[in-house]
């Protein structure tokens, strides 16, 4: 029963299925966000990429102001808990060093363009934006008059990226997926997207799959790559693999605020590193250890049964 | 002005005050820092089965150490639901599940109208703020929003640079003619006082001082002719259980609330 694998590293993954110009989703609502595929991006210096997120967080920071992209569509940027994405704004506030185009949107209205993207709808309707002025400077957020009688409805159109990357626990070979925690809107971009790159903590065997297929978010029909690499999201986290590095989202805060320790961070963290596991190694097998989550948390399980 | 003369920081004071307008109600969209330690105080204290929930999709949190981000993993084990966020988004928020949001922005007017998005102009902002995030559609569809923010003359203002979460309107008629789930905000907690909405101008009116707080400390911090109950009250102080909870178990390091 088993198909062709579609496990790659990173690099390979990176090198075929994104492009000069493509639109990106690095999607991920704090959980899961593959900050190893966006180093990875950087250093084979993509360029003029339209990127998405919800949340641009640090990774869309580092991306930004490495210069891969030249337009950001999103709902809330900043760095979670902590305050602004310095590189970011040097953009949009002051074109330095290049001017960056924005597109934005509340998060139901992103969520509800990658779910009309997904269910290849041409709009999708949310009670939001009235009386708001983020209509007046998006002219893609319109408004239409429900053809049932119940007056008029915000609506914004489907967003299909060409590439997802999602990062998740585990996948078999053939990109069955499995997340456990905040899902964000992984599935939805994930089928929205032209092409899609799954990156996990663990490649598993598709009995691992099929014995909890409830669990299963995204199937590999819709799935290119197959990345296996630990570690991938930090200082994103991983539930029940990693914590969240509240400590580098703290410090990213003074990195980014200079665009000359910004620049040496890029070169030092990912120019300089051929592969995610050079930064594993940089920062040492102690600094991981202290990320691991502190106990246990086992779900119960459930009988299925058999239907012979 | 209230401080630590008084036995208690005005962050103490907000989270305080939140926390005892949550007493009834049964659930709250929580964002991260003063309103997750309001909504967790109100949760020992006033209402103890206040279900929490966050925008990164977690219904019934019970997290076990105070959370950086509102997507904390400490969210997620023990919650009662874990959903994707067209769920959370849809069904819980935008069916009307929520009873109370909370909100705040660098800029607020006289109708509670909120401006996260940028000062200055959008194109070409002084500075850029983070937009939106789910505040538009919380100002619209929670039941009732708690607006929780510093007061100052630059964010208090007579006209908001942007008005990213609608509030108020001044014409009654219209506002009633909205017919959004939510009523809008409800109060607004500020580390000097506490204000409600007139019912006959949707305007934003004083009606409590937080202690040590004057007059004069509310208008030289406030862009507008701020209106004043006329049975205007001094917020009682927050008591030593109250302090106790924020600084021993919800906020030991003073993160947010010193």
């Amino acid at each position: 029963m088993s198909g062709v694998s579609k496990v790659a590293t990173m690099h390979d993954a990176v090198a075929a299925l994104v492009r000069d110009g493509d639109t990106v989703a690095i999607e991920g609502f704090t959980h899961l966000i593959c900050f190893a595929a966006g180093h990875e991006i950087i250093r084979q210096r993509r360029k003029d990429l339209t990127l998405a997120r919800m949340t641009p967080d640090v990774v869309y920071d580092q991306m930004i102001g490495a210069g891969v992209a030249s337009k950001l569509i999103f709902s809330w940027l900043g760095n979670p808990g902590v305050g602004s994405l310095h590189a970011i704004r040097r953009r949009i506030e002051k074109s330095n060093p290049a001017p960056l185009e924005i597109e934005e949107y509340s998060h139901f209205g992103m969520v509800s363009r990658y779910t009309a993207g997904a269910a290849r709808l041409p709009f999708f309707p949310l009670r939001s934006y009235e009386d708001s002025d983020i209509p007046r400077v998006n002219d893609k957020i319109r408004r239409v008059d429900s053809p049932y009688g119940d007056g008029p409805i915000a609506v914004v159109p489907p967003l299909n990226p060409d590439v997802a990357i999602i990062h998740a626990q585990r996948a078999d070979e053939e990109g069955n997926t499995q997340i456990w925690g905040l899902l964000g809107s992984q599935k939805e971009v994930a089928f929205a997207s032209e092409r899609v790159i799954v990156v996990v903590e663990e490649v598993v065997d598709a009995s691992v799959v099929r014995a909890d297929p409830n669990r299963t978010v995204i199937p590999g029909i819709k799935v290119d790559a197959v990345v296996e690499q630990p570690l991938a999201c930090h200082p994103s986290y991983v539930q029940g693999y990693y914590d969240r590095d509240n400590r580098f989202y703290l410090a990213w805060d003074a990195i980014a605020r200079d665009a000359e320790v910004f620049d040496q961070w890029l070169k030092d963290w990912v120019y300089d590193l051929t592969t995610h596991e050079d930064y594993i190694e940089k920062f040492g097998d102690a600094y991981w250890d202290a990320l691991r989550p502190t106990g246990e948390a086992l779900s119960g399980s459930v009988d299925y049964g058999q239907y012979a | 002005m209230s401080g630590d003369e008084q036995g208690f920081t005005p962050n103490e004071m907000m989270i305080t005050q939140s926390a005892r307008w949550l007493e009834g109600e049964k659930i709250c969209f929580v964002g991260v820092g003063m309103p997750n330690i309001a909504v967790n105080l109100a949760k020992r204290t006033v209402s103890p089965d206040i279900q929490m929930v966050y925008e990164a999709g977690v219904f019934g949190a019970e997290p076990a150490r105070l959370p950086l981000s509102i997507g904390d993993p400490t969210l997620v084990t023990g919650a009662i639901a874990v959903m994707s966020q067209f769920d959370l988004f849809a069904f819980y928020l935008q069916a009307g599940l929520i009873d109370v949001g909370f909100l705040q922005g660098a800029e607020i007017d006289r109708y509670g109208n909120l401006n996260t998005t940028v000062i200055g102009s959008y194109e070409s902002p002084k500075v850029r703020l983070p937009g939106s995030g789910g505040a538009c559609e919380i100002a619209i569809n929670a039941r009732r929003v708690f607006v929780i923010m510093p007061q100052k003359q630059r964010s208090f203002v007579e006209k908001i640079a942007f008005q990213t979460s609608p509030g108020h309107l001044a014409d009654r008629e219209a506002e009633a003619a909205r017919d959004w789930i939510g009523e809008g905000p409800y109060v607004v907690i500020t580390d000097l006082g506490e204000y409600r909405f007139d019912e006959d101008s949707g305007e934003m009116m004083l009606v409590s001082m937080h202690p040590g707080v004057t007059l004069e400390d509310i208008r030289a911090n406030t862009g507008w002719e701020m209106k004043v109950a006329p049975d205007l009250q001094i917020t009682p102080a927050p008591s030593a259980d109250e302090l106790r909870l924020i600084r021993e178990e919800l906020d030991p390091e003073g993160i947010y609330s010193r």
